[in-house]
């Protein structure tokens, strides 16, 4: 789950860790109030959506720049009031853009030099590692690539935690004297216990930056939590903001099914993970294009599959529906059940192929066949995506 | 032949009174796996369908049955815990079938396991069986057949239908392993294609990847190496968006890496025949391999 930078700055304050002061608001009428609480001078407006790029966005009516820089507080309510209500579209927000619902005002702060910054849980060493480099406010993964020599890593041992001969590493890696070795150290040693007691899977810093007074500065914040862990949070989990997700996967999310929308027009409908990519992958072999992803799990029952049904149908693209089940401890003949139930239920009127395979498959297969519904039956995975593109595509 | 059970394995289930556990334990004793014990804290002294007795803990299980693998149905808050619990206990083999637990938990888990003698199968993961001798885990057994073909995967159902690929076309099974879809588990492809191929009745392999990560990269270019046995291979993931994970914890392609398209060309590089669809797995084993 991502959060926004509004809520990883108040996060920020909590654990110590030094960033411009910032106050957000939601609503225009809330604007003053945010903004008499930092001081005169320079401040920055930024769009609160949950995606990179901001910056060089351009929001749908024309008005350039998802953050702004202001002179003075009646230019940040100007700013800010462009923004508000209006849909920002970034490299990382698709065609269709973000509507920002929220807006936050930070201090100007003077900068001397840029950083990066970050923590992630990483694959290959089942271990967090800190990632920092001297070339800040550009993306790490270029400066991965051109000049791998600028970046500083650290594995940290999550039965030892954050030790200070790495956090020194860092500081003097990044090439810090004096009072902000010291305070780089402070802020590593929060950022660190922010990651690892709020279950984060990201902490990014980009920039750091220092200031000519010598203070070092979390200018931006991003951070991302890891779901399954969402439970013992119950202060992260407030933070989720539905705004920022399709109102089909919350739904899904809802009913313990396991949905993200595509946009292609042949929806689909399968038990397990793994499955279910490769039912998309096969579609798009034979021709097709799958409108979303759907695993309903090993123990689907009658009642989710027709939520299921009723969440892919509402995507108004989907012209044909897949169904591929492959029945190990569920049974077939019980899924045909509640494929057929949740058909008459939501008075399907676009084309269907079933594949059944596994337990009690005879039985399945002749509970559909006996059906007065319109349904296809399948027999290989093949054969299914087949059908299903042939139907969509009118052959 | 086998890898890492066979008929001579004593099972142990962790959460066995709970409802997975007791419906996949049930299911696992029709097949004739061995299970010598159950694990529910205040449940000791009980009978799993009047046969297994249920401990407290698992040091006394082990203690007392002589118990060499472990299956774990422990909710994912308590999974981490109830597999350190089994490495402690001195369990050769733990197969953790949970899904959903916190990526912090497992990092913890895996300093452990790195420190013990114990092998970690999952977690996420539908399990190990050995067709005819051993089912650990959720796999329907009657699709697998006693064979030669060795089939390794990091997702559940994608492996029952290459299983049942092989079985329909009369090819049986050495030893499926589904190693789990989390980004921190404790068996890898490699893991598994090393025990494989030290295997003398494992004359073949059908491997399963998924986006996200570089596991099979590095099992392709072990295989390119270490591995003359003919290897089929398919990649799911060829049509999903990047940055979003699906389903699995892991399956999520970031930055340019853990793409199909490059998983895909690490295994034509190690000489690996590459199913074209998932419908395909079967096939694409029976172009290089005759049995």
């Amino acid at each position: 789950m991502n959060i926004h930078e509004y809520q990883a700055k108040e996060l920020f304050a909590l654990y110590g860790i030094p960033a411009p002061a910032g106050r957000h608001a939601k609503k225009e009428e809330d604007f003053a109030g945010a903004l008499e609480q930092l001081p005169e001078g320079v401040i920055v407006v930024k769009s609160q959506i949950h995606a990179g790029g901001r910056g060089k966005g351009t929001f749908t009516d024309g008005f350039e720049g998802g953050v702004k820089l202001a002179k003075s507080r009646e230019e940040a309510a100007e700013y800010g009031r462009k923004m508000l209500g209006n849909t920002l579209v970034t490299h990382q927000t698709g065609a269709e853009g973000r509507k920002v619902q929220t807006v936050y005002f930070s201090e100007g702060s003077e900068i001397e030099k840029e950083y990066y910054l970050a923590i992630v849980m990483d694959r290959a060493t089942s271990c967090p590692v800190i990632i920092a480099s001297t070339e800040g406010g550009v993306e790490i993964e270029k400066v991965a690539e051109a000049t791998p020599e600028k970046i500083i890593r650290a594995v940290i041992d999550p039965t030892l935690g954050l030790r200070p001969y790495q956090a020194r590493n860092i500081a003097f890696g990044l090439g810090f004297r004096d009072e902000q070795v010291k305070r780089t150290l402070k802020l590593l040693d929060g950022l660190y216990t922010l990651f690892w007691e709020k279950d984060a899977s990201l902490v990014e810093v980009n920039p750091l930056i220092t200031t000519p007074a010598g203070d070092v500065l979390a200018l931006d914040a991003k951070v991302g939590f890891d779901d399954n862990a969402l439970f013992r949070h119950p202060d992260i989990a407030a933070y989720r903001d539905l705004n920022e997700e399709d109102p089909k996967e919350t739904e899904a999310s809802e009913a313990s099914l396991n949905y993200i929308a595509l946009d292609g027009n042949i929806a689909c409908m399968v038990n397990g993970a793994g499955l279910a990519m490769a039912t998309m992958d096969i579609i798009k072999h034979y021709g097709g294009s799958p409108a979303n992803f759907l695993d309903v799990g090993g123990g689907a029952n009658a009642e989710q599959v027709t939520q299921a049904f009723t969440i892919i149908l509402k995507d108004e693209n989907v012209k044909g529906i897949l169904v591929n089940i492959f029945g190990g401890i569920m049974k077939c003949d019980v899924i045909a059940t509640g494929v057929l139930e949740a058909a008459k239920a939501v008075h399907l009127d676009r084309p269907l192929v079933v594949r059944l395979e596994g337990t009690n498959v005879e039985e399945g297969r002749k509970l559909l066949d006996q059906s007065d519904l319109k349904i296809v039956s399948a027999d290989t995975l093949a054969d299914a995506a087949k059908k299903i593109v042939d139907l969509v595509s009118g052959k | 032949m086998s890898i890492l059970v066979n008929k001579d394995t004593r099972l142990l289930v962790q959460g066995i009174t709970g409802k997975a556990g007791s419906f996949h334990a049930r299911q696992c004793l029709d097949y004739g796996t061995n299970i010598v014990a159950g694990v529910t804290p205040g449940r000791g002294g009980e009978r799993f369908e009047q046969q297994v007795p249920v401990f407290d803990t698992v040091s006394r299980a082990v203690g007392e049955t002589g118990a060499n693998a472990s299956v774990i149905f422990v909710p994912p808050a308590f999974a981490g815990d109830s597999i350190l619990e089994a490495i402690d206990a001195g369990i050769d083999l733990v197969v953790c079938i949970t899904e959903g637990i916190p990526v912090k938990d497992m990092a913890e888990v895996k300093v452990k396991l790195e420190q013990s003698q114990t092998r970690l199968i999952g977690p996420n993961c539908p399990g190990i069986i050995t067709p005819g001798e051993c089912k650990i885990g959720i796999m329907p057994g009657y699709i697998h057949k006693p064979g030669k073909v060795g089939v390794i995967s990091r997702s559940g159902t994608l492996t029952y239908e290459a299983v049942w690929q092989l079985t329909e076309r009369g090819y049986g099974q050495s030893t499926c392993i589904g190693i789990g879809g989390d980004p921190i588990s404790g068996t890898s492809h490699t893991d598994a294609i090393k025990l494989f191929n030290e295997d003398p009745d494992t004359e073949a392999l059908i491997l399963i990847g998924e986006i996200g990560g570089t596991a099979e990269e590095e099992a392709a270019a072990y295989i390119k190496d270490h591995v003359e046995k003919p290897v089929a291979a398919f990649i799911a993931g060829t049509t999903a968006p990047p940055g979003r994970r699906m389903g699995h914890a892991g399956a999520i392609v970031s930055g340019g890496t853990g793409t199909a398209e490059a998983k895909i060309q690490a295994m034509n590089e190690a000489g690996i025949e590459v199913a074209e669809t998932p419908s395909h797995m079967a096939e694409a084993l029976l172009r290089i391999y005759k049995g």
